[in-house]
């Protein structure tokens, strides 16, 4: 049986900020929703069922926040599912909406991903002290700063393309209205001149901890033939792995590699350099571009992606502009940094992104992953419908 | 649609449970379980997903672990809900619509006595208005119990009467943590607690783990000669607050009702972690007085979080299996009073 | 001796909330001491107001101040209160609706038995004594003295006529609107350790780094697993590993974060112990962190084995050994 066709015909965000302090949690959502029905030419009213993803309920203090949320969410009287699959939730979360979809279960379905990461502190909400485990990390940075130093190491790569991918994605933010981080003056110069935080990783080439949310309206053919642009899904994966096993690659995980083959298979790509047209890949440390790069396929493994990376091909205006949204690096509302790649995606092949809109992107990916890179979730969406 | 069967159901329930809150250790047999009434080994599963809660463990990521049980070189395809068991495999039914996959194997776990459970839970409730005076689980059920005797929709006794016969069917269960009924008039004899709850009208606090696996088509006969045809599967949520719901209904159980077919049905294992709550469900759903309820002992006699919705409906599709019976729903329960809930109509012939 | 170890934990944080306008509106009320409730589409006055409209979603606007006295319409007893209630001692929740509003709000009811709260009971708020802004400024509901039983004054649709404004409250509120909340969440947890992870912190209290063996793919495990998270099986047959081993990977941690127990800058590394198929992560010191290497070779060094507890942290870091580092193969498949 194949999968029914579906479709991205909205996508809605909020302006990304270190602290939102003029919303509650609903309103933050509501933000991103009222935008993605716009956008869709629906109301809540036409929606079909709801689908809220968050990374951990620690970071708000509050114990599945979906049950409260029902009513402002519009949820109430409809089926509501809340999924959970740390970082890479907000990704996933856009799948299982998307499988409502493509399983011919609802026509019309409305997803919302958030994050107020304001209301706690991210370091304490990650790290929360356990009794007999010794706390040595300093939060995100702090784990995955060594599999960084690894991969520099087995790619032999020049320090400074960390820098490069940075000073890329903060100047692509300049031409994103709801970019968190927004300074004019950053340079691969001024990156490398900020603080060495977690060595080999520096302040700079670190994501920020924001306040936001993303929506995606994913509907059926028939729906969908109401768009003037839908960005169909081609292909979607999710797969996962331990955060810890012996002789595990954790800087080349295999469940990224697995997930990568599968989804150019399901989507019909043999070669996706040549065949992606723009790339939102979840970068929320500068390095892991050229490591997804090449976990991606879209590099050699051990130095094909750096060598992308400082190349200038993630550019814009490049031969595969990766996170012209500015990514992760500069917007990072947790739980919604995942829908936020899914959504940007759409937002290109449906030639409605904007100021960092690639000129005729007609194929494009988005990626999320989480945990100890372990969970992941990726996404193809084109212009045209699929032919399978 | 395809045709989705429940083929694989495994459990562990206990008062205390003294291991580690990611609850590998009782991960483990369980699969083990499944993979013994199955056939099938971890490499025969097209797809994960299971359920659980970080607030529940007292920590974040507390699901990361729980995918050592399943052994996953190579990778598997897979998800978690912060839900119910019975939302888990709500994800796993869409995944096999999808034919994307075929087989799939969900699990949920909790360590409820980790913390105060009843304190724990009013982190569910509104974070600005509610939250922040620790209103209890217990009390919540207390105050919708009395909404419906003041309204007459029900009265002590017949809340005595659920909770006599779920203690009187738990004997048959060997994972019930309380059992053992004596009658109605001795029930009610014993003290009021949280009045208007008695000990007896509330679950008790329970640890646990459960797995269900699901197959679609061929696959499924391949498994049982019988399997638990899903011939329904539905679930709706209500506004959370408790001032402008009618306690005394749940309209979000009615409307599952509605999206599935109960007609014929012999047997409905029902989520009610408290005893008025199986009498507001049993109206929603519009049973027949002679519709079996909770054979298990139900959720009055053990009802591990994360897994006891879960669990009903392992309970109904195992006696699909047996033959006992040709149509059961399961229900299952999340947030206060009953306000969303999930229905799964099984057949054995379809 | 116990399977396996626990101990107590609490999982505590002071919660920022910012509350929107609705929100916001609601909680400066209750600083001013308004209790104000939102007329939704259907006509009807809820309290607290909803944020957005049940039936249009749109953003609620119209505000109705209402009564500090109500009807309570169904309560319950608590006869152990738990940690963060209103009171420490047995008391009611109850659902009241105030005087002008259409639906009831819940709230703590003092009373001093149950025998003493009825439906249909007239309460009226206490005021908590200083007011800052949140749901906690209302203290509780109490009983109005004489009254019990006894039908509310404004029966029918006049209940859900307006209160008078009042206004001194309003231009208060007007200059400095509540728009945040702080929300204290403490919660005490018994946190246990797997058998597995027992064993390790149990062989740590007399000095040894304990592992174990997966059945299924022989790999050692440190600390030992529940289950091999390649093959699922748990791991069984005890293996004491060496006290050194090799660094395989690290970095050097320069901020500060809430909670971090150790000064920065430091070294943290993944050290692969001599017989272990999985590294762990430690501390590296006795060395300046600039000179610390992939591939140099390092030791345990123990704390005093009076401060010994069941933790990695009796280790209280590794240093070099001074050995010729690890040549790259060797350790190149544990990145």
């Amino acid at each position: 049986m194949a999968k029914q066709p579906a479709a991205v015909v909205g996508v809605g965000q909020t302006h990304h900020r270190a602290k939102r302090e003029d919303v509650s949690m609903a309103g933050l959502c509501r933000e991103a929703i009222d935008r993605a029905l716009l956008d869709a030419n629906l109301t809540l009213d036409d929606i079909d069922a709801i689908v809220v993803g968050k990374a951990p309920d620690l970071f708000e203090g509050v114990m599945m926040p979906e049950l409260f949320l029902a009513e402002s969410l519009g949820a109430a009287g409809k089926p509501l599912l809340r999924v959970h699959t740390a970082g890479s939730v907000g990704g996933s979360t856009a799948i299982v909406a998307s499988s409502l979809v493509q399983a011919g279960v609802h026509k019309r379905v409305l997803t919302v991903a958030y994050e107020k990461q304001s209301e706690s502190n991210a370091m304490w909400a990650l790290s929360v002290p356990l009794p007999f485990n010794m706390p040595v990390h300093a939060g995100a940075g702090g784990y995955f700063a060594p599999h960084v130093r690894s991969y520099i190491r087995r790619s032999e790569a020049p320090t400074h393309v960390g820098a490069i991918v940075a000073a890329k994605d903060r100047r692509n933010a300049l031409k994103n209205p709801y970019a968190h981080l927004r300074n004019p003056d950053t340079t691969v110069e001024s990156v490398l001149a900020s603080q060495m935080l977690w060595d080999p990783i520096r302040y700079d080439e670190t994501c920020p901890s924001s306040d936001g949310a993303c929506a995606l309206v994913i509907v059926d053919e028939d729906t969908a033939r109401a768009s003037a642009n839908p960005a169909w899904i081609h292909g979607t994966v999710m797969r996962s792995e331990a955060t810890t096993a012996a002789e595990r690659d954790q800087v080349n995980p295999q469940a990224s590699r697995d997930a990568a083959a599968a989804l150019w298979k399901q989507a019909g790509i043999t070669n996706p350099i040549e065949e992606i047209d723009a790339a939102e890949i979840y970068v929320p440390f500068s390095w892991f571009e050229p490591m997804w790069l090449e976990s991606l396929g879209f590099a050699e493994a051990n130095g094909g992606g750096w060598r992308l990376s400082e190349s200038g091909a993630t550019a814009m205006d490049g031969k595969i502009p990766v996170n012209c949204s500015g990514g992760v690096l500069s917007s990072n509302p947790i739980g919604a940094s995942g829908m936020l790649r899914f959504g940007e995606a759409a937002l290109q092949v449906r030639g409605a992104a904007g100021e960092h809109q690639v000129d005729g992107a007609r194929r494009a990916l988005g990626h999320a992953y989480g945990g100890g890179s372990q969970f992941f979730a990726m996404w193809v969406v084109g212009s045209e419908k699929p032919a399978n | 649609m395809r045709d989705v069967a429940v083929v694989g159901f495994a459990q562990r329930q206990m008062a205390e449970f003294d291991g580690s809150p990611t609850c590998v250790e009782l991960l483990v047999p369980l699969f083990a379980e499944c993979y013994e009434q199955t056939g099938w080994t971890r490499r025969d599963i097209g797809f994960w997903c299971s359920g659980s809660s970080d607030y529940l463990a007292g920590r974040s990521f507390s699901f990361v672990q729980a995918v050592d049980a399943i052994g996953v070189i190579p990778p598997v395809n897979e998800s978690h809900v912060e839900m119910d068991l019975a939302w888990a495999m709500y994800e796993a039914w869409l995944k096999i619509q999808t034919g994307e996959v075929d087989t799939a194997l969900v699990y949920a776990f909790g360590k409820a006595s980790a913390g105060v459970l009843r304190r724990t839970l009013a982190l569910q409730l509104d974070p600005y208005t509610m939250t922040p005076l620790w209103p209890d689980t217990v009390s919540l059920a207390g105050v919708q119990a009395r909404a419906g005797i003041d309204a007459g929709a029900w009265d002590e006794r017949a809340m005595a009467e659920v909770a006599n016969r779920s203690l009187t069917d738990a004997e048959k269960n060997e994972y019930s943590i309380r059992k053992g009924g004596s009658s109605v008039e001795e029930l009610l004899s014993r003290p009021v607690y949280a009045d208007p709850l008695r000990k007896h009208d509330c679950s008790p606090v329970t640890d646990g783990a459960a797995a269900i696996v699901l197959a679609a088509g061929d696959q499924a006969r391949e498994v049982r000669d019988r399997p638990a045809w899903i011939s329904g599967l539905a679930h709706s949520v209500d506004p959370i607050s408790m001032g402008t719901r009618d306690l005394t209904r749940a309209p979000s159980a009615a409307r599952a009702a509605a999206a599935v077919d109960l007609g014929g049905v012999e047997l409905a294992e029902l989520h009610a972690p408290f005893s008025h709550q199986e009498l507001i469900l049993r109206r929603e759903l519009g049973l027949a007085e002679d519709v079996r309820i909770n054979p298990s002992g139900g959720a009055l006699t053990s009802n591990p979080m994360f897994s006891g919705g879960g669990i009903r409906i392992g309970e109904a599709a195992s006696r699909i299996w047996s033959g006992e019976v040709s149509k059961a729903v399961g229900h299952a329960t999340s947030g206060p009073a009953l306000q969303q809930n999930l229905l799964c109509v099984l057949e054995g012939n379809i | 001796m116990t399977r396996t170890l626990s101990a107590p934990v609490t999982v505590a944080f002071d919660y920022t909330r910012s509350t929107g306008p609705v929100l916001g509106r609601f909680f400066t009320g209750l600083r001013d001491g308004q209790i104000v409730g939102g007329r939704t589409s259907d006509g009807r006055v809820v309290v607290p107001p909803p944020e957005f409209d049940p039936v249009t979603h749109e953003p609620l606007t119209e505000f109705v101040d209402v009564a500090a006295t109500g009807t309570v319409t169904s309560w319950s007893w608590v006869p152990e209160p738990v940690k963060g209630q209103p009171f420490d001692r047995p008391f009611a929740w109850a659902l009241v609706t105030l005087d002008g509003a259409d639906t009831p709000m819940l709230h703590a009811l003092d009373a001093s038995s149950p025998d003493q709260v009825s439906t249909g009971m007239r309460v009226r708020v206490r005021w908590a004594e200083e007011r800052v802004g949140a749901i906690t400024d209302l203290a509780c509901f109490e009983p109005v003295a004489g009254l019990d039983g006894v039908e509310p004054s404004e029966p029918g649709p006049d209940r859900a006529r307006p209160q008078p404004r009042n206004e001194a409250a309003t231009e208060q509120s007007r200059s400095a609107d509540v728009s945040g909340v702080i929300t204290p969440v403490s919660l005490d947890y018994i946190y246990a350790a797997s058998p597995e992870e027992s064993a390790f912190y149990r062989g740590l209290n007399q000095g040894r780094i304990l592992g174990q063996r997966c059945p299924t793919c022989q790999k050692v495990y440190v600390p030992p697993r529940s289950a091999c998270p390649a093959d699922g099986t748990p791991t069984a047959e005890e293996v004491e590993v060496s006290q050194t081993g090799t660094i395989t990977t690290f970095c050097i941690v320069n901020v500060p974060f809430l909670g971090q127990k150790i000064t920065p800058p430091y070294v943290s590394a993944y050290v692969l112990l001599d017989g272990a198929d999985i590294a762990v992560l430690h501390l590296i010191l006795g060395v300046p962190a600039a000179e610390v290497r992939m591939g140099m070779r390092v030791k345990a060094v123990w704390k005093p084995e009076a401060e010994w507890t069941y933790s990695l942290e009796n280790i209280d870091h590794f240093e070099p050994t001074g050995e010729p580092d690890a040549d790259y193969d060797t350790y190149r498949d544990h990145l």
